[in-house]
């Protein structure tokens, strides 16, 4: 077990370091199969790991070596596996191995390709070391890791201005998270002591009755910690306020994209609020904020991807909003669901962004849906394909027959996550569910919107339609391989995650009484309540297929003239980046010329050397016009100063 | 073996060295490259010879190791007293290490009077080395303002265009400094008796008055040298006129005598101001942090950047010491560390394209990871060590010492931590104004890669920095013992105060 955790870990590492300096004796072909292989390696052993700590309660915490010690502070490289773990393994493993075997096809023209496979399984090496973190900082590191890769990917193009913009927003919003996260971890430790798991755990009922002094204001222990954590997960998973480097960071290539912007790193946020759900159980009002955080953004952002015409844009606007779904399950106590949405969202996300990725490649790296149009005859598979991850995405199936309802991957995580919100019978519990009925509405409307313009109707771009291509075998066998996964990863994830078999499944790996309250009063849900996500996903495909297919006059033009102003604050995204550019970035660029030129050069310099120097010069004539030693005034200057304060300390101190 | 005076060998070794190249090489090209060879033979094996030292320590004792004591001037209680602790010995490791580094950088970006040069380098080792194992305070003195002259020569003969003014500013702030340093320590001796560092650390009959006065003596001397806010001005233009390897002295080592000085002689000696003046420090540091940070943001100049980046980091530094804790007196050695292998890689990075297109404005590069890949990989790594990234050594000793700072007090954590969002501003700001982007000028296509002996100079950097954020217990294990002592004896000198203000009431 040890060493299979181990190599899952690592390979994807050493294939890195391979593709990374040995590029160019081994070729690209050399980097794509070496990174490519080992990612499916560690994606096979994933599985293995899986079923041996989902079905055999395998698993534990195997020490690699000793990291920074200092005093009590031990954080330690080691390798933790249960169930929360090797959920995360085979997503990361899985997604990763098939985005590197897509990516053979998608950026076999760029001349850099040993670079590209080098940060991609860098990335996934990051990622692993976040998931199986047995302590806050290995869990920091892999936080701050992937952020690194995703820096690098984002800006992957680094003669693209934009690219380059994107990729330090992305880094900065983070580090701002992060900055949070940081703080978090700071308060764990001074609170117990430690930053191993297991060891903040049994401290947590302590910590929930103690307060400490922060900022001059007595605060409560456990929230205050819980909360400081939750600013970094919002940094890493895009939730409202942090979210602004997400749709920007869509300038990296699209497997970038489907890898680490919609399956596995912005997910971390919510993985981490899963992990440390032991705390998060006991603070109701952090649970509150991650609930309200949450259910906001799972709105907000559908909100703005109905308006956008940039196709990557319109499914990162969806993971936005998807995250914050996870997050109000995770905020209402339905942890397993949160992770459940997490697994089979992975599937279909990727798929969707892959699938773009395939109609751009079609399209010769147009990615504005206004120039696309009718393309389903063109690219027939990937038209397909994209028709699963949409469904599942907008959660289509049938409930109630077999118990639970049978559908795609979306339709059982995200209907749990809704009657959870729900069956928390709380204000804020009611505002998520409210919302997230709100949010599936739109997100039906804007992915079938997504499908239409892009696939159907006219061709907008003749050219580009004439020449529009199939992808080529080794980017649809991926595509096939999520699709799977898209459409039966929630019939046969339901059980075991949040249906009867979930406790003999998580077994302590997430806060299991809040779990149990939680699912509980999911599956006691009335039926309107299990029925309305559906009805709402159906209307909004219905809505979406009479504005762009069905109806002869110009609906969308005709609706966003009418309500203009809320068009165009949806349009604009609500004009986050407006604000944080008038708050945060201008005012920080004028601070510090102020401080340089003003204060340095100005004050500091003014007053002292510089006018030390221009004063002991006009001393210096006036003293005596035979010296003119320019050493020598100092000296002497300084002489004078010594005498003065020799004799005053002699005075005041002296016998 | 451990008879041998190992500590004196190695500060004299570079001595050695350059007598031997003021006797041999003459003052031709055959000279220079003489001397060239000469310098960089005597600091490897200074270096190697250093390696004992690590080697031979013993990380459970707390105190002195390798003394060494002569009598000097017995009349005053003065001798030659040596010794390392676990504080002292990684800066002479870093000083050895960096020497050879520094004179390989040089090799062919100095050409007129080699032969000075690599002396002034050999005498600065010397000097640098014997001030961090000096346990006598005369001693100490001598070493401590010994390392202005080269310093001093080093920027004003092998430096830019203002490099007269540059020097100047330099030696008048830190000798301003000095001079009430050298009060203070006169002022311990009336004290103690004698001028024995370590008899000082155990005198404890110094009164809060005393110690508040001396504290404040020693304090514009070190605050000058780390530097903090508001004496910090001279360091953006002595590394702006300073020769590449001038730099990263001055970064690497030369920047660390401050900070050293407050461990070796504020906090042991003088433990109750330190207490009383904590909050200044904080403050200070705190401004430091944000305010070169903000600064360094706007710099056109790359060696400018990455001058007030050092204020920063070193705000962190004087913040760990204060806190007087584990995690911040660790972190605090190891951000020293770190930084002076980070900045001192830094200001080699921009020493290469420097080399090859003569200018530092940031707005003359762009693209460059289109025909110096090899760069743009080192590059890279540097800047993450430097914004912090885990794995990487700038981490350990940032994160170490935040959580210190926030156990102390929870504003100063908070504001000091605000250095990793701006740290990383302007680091990858840098980054991307010269590495990333189109090429735009046929001066900057025509540049090449690195070559061998650059790759040669990189390597060691590379490999230490990963290694101290991989695997810092090699270095944390070391300094373990002597941390621990210092921070009991000051708890206790803290604690015996507040018995006897009990008693007194």
């Amino acid at each position: 077990m040890e060493f299979l955790v181990k190599a899952i870990v690592f390979l994807p590492l050493f294939a890195a370091l391979i593709a990374g300096f040995a590029g160019r004796a081994i070729g690209d072909k050399g980097a794509q199969w070496v990174t490519t292989l080992a990612l499916i390696a560690s994606a096979v052993l994933s599985w293995i790991v899986f079923f041996k700590v989902g079905f055999d309660g395998a698993g534990g915490t195997y020490r690699i070596a000793t990291w920074i010690v200092s005093g009590t502070f031990d954080g330690a490289w080691s390798v933790r596996v249960d169930t929360l773990t090797a959920v995360m393994l085979i997503v990361v493993t899985t997604v990763s191995a098939m985005v590197h075997l897509y990516s053979i096809g998608y950026m076999a023209e760029d001349p850099s390709i040993p670079r590209f496979m080098a940060y991609l399984s860098l990335f996934t090496f990051a990622m692993l070391m976040l998931v199986t973190a047995d302590n806050l900082v290995q869990l920091f590191f892999g936080w701050e890791g992937v952020g690194l890769a995703s820096y690098l990917l984002i800006g992957f193009w680094y003669d693209r201005p934009s690219a380059n913009a994107a990729a330090i927003k992305a880094f900065l919003v983070n580090r701002v998270g992060d900055f949070g996260f940081a703080l978090g971890i700071f308060a764990v430790y001074m609170m117990t002591g430690s930053v191993q798991f297991d060891a903040i755990f049994k401290l947590g009922p302590e910590l929930a009755k103690q307060s400490f002094m922060f900022l001059g204001y007595e605060v409560p222990a456990l929230t205050t910690i819980c909360i400081l954590l939750f600013i970094g997960a919002c940094g890493k998973s895009a939730q409202l306020g942090l979210h602004t480097w997400l749709p920007d960071a869509m300038e990296g290539p699209t497997p970038v994209s489907a890898l680490i912007h919609a399956a596995t790193m912005v997910t971390a946020g919510v993985f981490m609020v899963a992990r440390l759900s032991p705390l998060f159980e006991l603070s109701p009002t952090a649970l509150a904020v991650v609930t309200v955080v949450g259910a906001s953004t799972a709105f907000f952002a559908a909100t703005i991807g109905l308006t956008q015409w940039d196709i990557k844009r319109v499914v990162a606007y969806s993971t936005c909003s998807q995250l914050g779904y996870m997050f109000f399950a995770c905020g209402v106590g339905a942890y397993g669901a949160g992770i459940f949405h997490l697994m089979t969202h992975a599937f279909f996300k990727a798929l969707l962004f892959l699938g773009s990725g395939s109609v751009i490649h079609a399209m010769h790296h147009e990615q504005d849906m206004r120039h696309m149009g009718g393309l389903k005859d063109k690219i027939r598979q990937t038209h397909a394909l994209m028709w699963i991850g949409t469904l599942s995405l907008a959660g289509i199936g049938i409930p109630f027959i077999l118990g639970t309802g049978i559908g795609f991957a979306g339709f059982h995580s995200k209907d749990i996550i809704l009657e959870a919100a729900w069956g928390a019978h709380s204000g804020v519990g009611f505002y998520a569910f409210w919302l997230g009925i709100a949010g599936a509405f739109m997100t039906a409307f804007y992915s079938c919107r997504l499908m239409f313009l892009t696939f159907y109707g006219q061709p907008h771009d003749r050219h580009h339609y004439e020449h529009a291509h199939e992808s080529p075998a080794v980017m649809l066998v991926p595509l096939y391989v999520l699709a799977a996964g898209a459409v039966v990863a929630g019939i046969a994830g339901y059980s075991i995650f949040v249906g009867h078999g979930w406790e003999g499944f998580w077994r302590g790996a997430i806060a299991m009484e809040s779990s149990k309250e939680a699912l509980h009063h999911a599956h006691e849900a009335p039926w309107l309540v299990k029925l309305l996500p559906l009805v709402m996903a159906v209307a909004g495909i219905l809505l979406s297929w009479w504005f762009y297919v069905g109806s002869k006059a110009n609906l969308p033009q005709l609706v966003s003239a009418t309500f203009a102003p809320i068009y165009r604050l949806f349009y604009n995204k609500w004009y986050f980046d407006e604000l944080y550019d008038f708050l945060f970035v201008r005012p920080a660029w004028w601070i510090g010329r102020q401080f340089w030129k003003k204060g340095d050069i100005g004050i500091i310099d003014g007053v002292g050397p510089d006018g030390l120097a221009a004063g002991a010069n006009r001393m210096s004539g006036i003293l005596s016009r035979v010296q003119s030693g320019y050493l020598y005034h100092y000296a002497f200057a300084m002489l004078i100063g010594v005498a003065v304060l020799v004799s005053w300390y002699m005075l005041s101190h002296g016998r | 073996m451990s008879s041998w005076p190992i500590l004196s060998l190695v500060t004299f070794l570079p001595l050695v060295g350059a007598a031997w190249i003021l006797v041999v090489c003459r003052e031709d090209e055959t000279g220079a490259n003489n001397a060239r060879h000469a310098a960089l033979w005597t600091s490897l094996i200074t270096f190697i010879v250093s390696l004992a030292l690590w080697a031979k320590f013993d990380p459970r004792a707390a105190g002195f190791q390798f003394e060494e004591r002569l009598e000097w001037v017995p009349a005053y209680g003065i001798s030659y007293h040596m010794g390392i602790d676990g504080i002292s010995m990684f800066f002479v490791l870093l000083s050895t290490f960096l020497t050879p580094l520094c004179v390989l950088a040089s090799w062919t970006a100095i050409e007129k009077r080699v032969r000075e040069y690599m002396v002034a380098f050999l005498v600065l080792e010397t000097l640098m080395v014997g001030m961090f194992c000096a346990l006598d305070f005369v001693v100490f003195y001598l070493f401590f303002e010994g390392v202005l002259i080269p310093m001093f020569l080093i920027i004003g003969v092998w430096g830019g265009k203002d490099r007269v003014y540059a020097a100047f500013k330099f030696f008048l702030y830190t000798l301003a400094g000095s001079v009430l340093m050298l009060l203070a320590i006169i002022a311990i001796y009336y004290q103690v008796g004698n001028t024995d560092i370590v008899e000082a650390m155990n005198f404890k009959k110094l009164t809060f008055e005393w110690q508040f006065w001396l504290w404040l003596a020693f304090f514009a001397s070190f605050a000058v040298k780390v530097p903090m806010w508001p004496v910090h001005t001279w360091l953006p233009d002595a590394h702006v006129q300073a020769p590449t390897a001038g730099s990263v002295i001055l970064a690497g080592v030369l920047l660390k005598m401050g900070a050293y000085g407050f461990l070796r002689f504020s906090l042991p000696i003088m433990p109750l101001a330190s207490e009383y003046f904590a909050p200044l420090v904080f403050g200070m540091s705190c401004i430091a942090v944000i305010y070169t940070s903000l600064v360094a943001l706007v710099q056109q100049d790359m060696k400018k950047l990455i001058a007030y980046s050092s204020v920063a980091h070193m705000g962190f530094v004087t913040i760990g010491i204060f806190v007087v804790n584990v995690q911040g007196v660790q972190g605090a050695i190891f951000q020293m560390l770190s930084h002076g292998v980070v900045s001192a890689a830094l200001f080699l990075c921009v020493g290469v394209v420097y080399d090859r297109l003569h200018t530092r404005e940031i707005a003359d590069y762009g693209g460059l990871a289109d025909n110096m890949p090899r760069y743009a990989l080192v590059f890279m790594v540097f800047t993450m060590a430097s914004v912090g990234l885990p794995g990487l050594s700038g981490f350990v000793g940032e994160f170490l010492v935040l959580t210190g700072a926030f156990k102390a007090n929870t504003w100063v954590g908070v504001l000091a931590a605000t250095g990793m969002i701006l740290g990383a501003a302007y680091a990858l700001w840098l980054y991307r104004k010269v590495v990333f982007g189109t090429i735009t000028r046929d001066a900057v296509r025509a540049m090449t890669d690195m070559n061998m002996r650059e790759v040669a100079v990189f390597a060691p950097l590379v490999l230490v920095t990963l290694w101290m954020g991989i695997y810092p217990s090699s270095f944390l294990d070391m300094m373990d013992a002597s941390v621990g002592k210092l921070i009991a004896d000051y708890d206790a000198a803290l604690k015996a105060a507040k018995a006897t203000a009990m008693l007194g009431r």
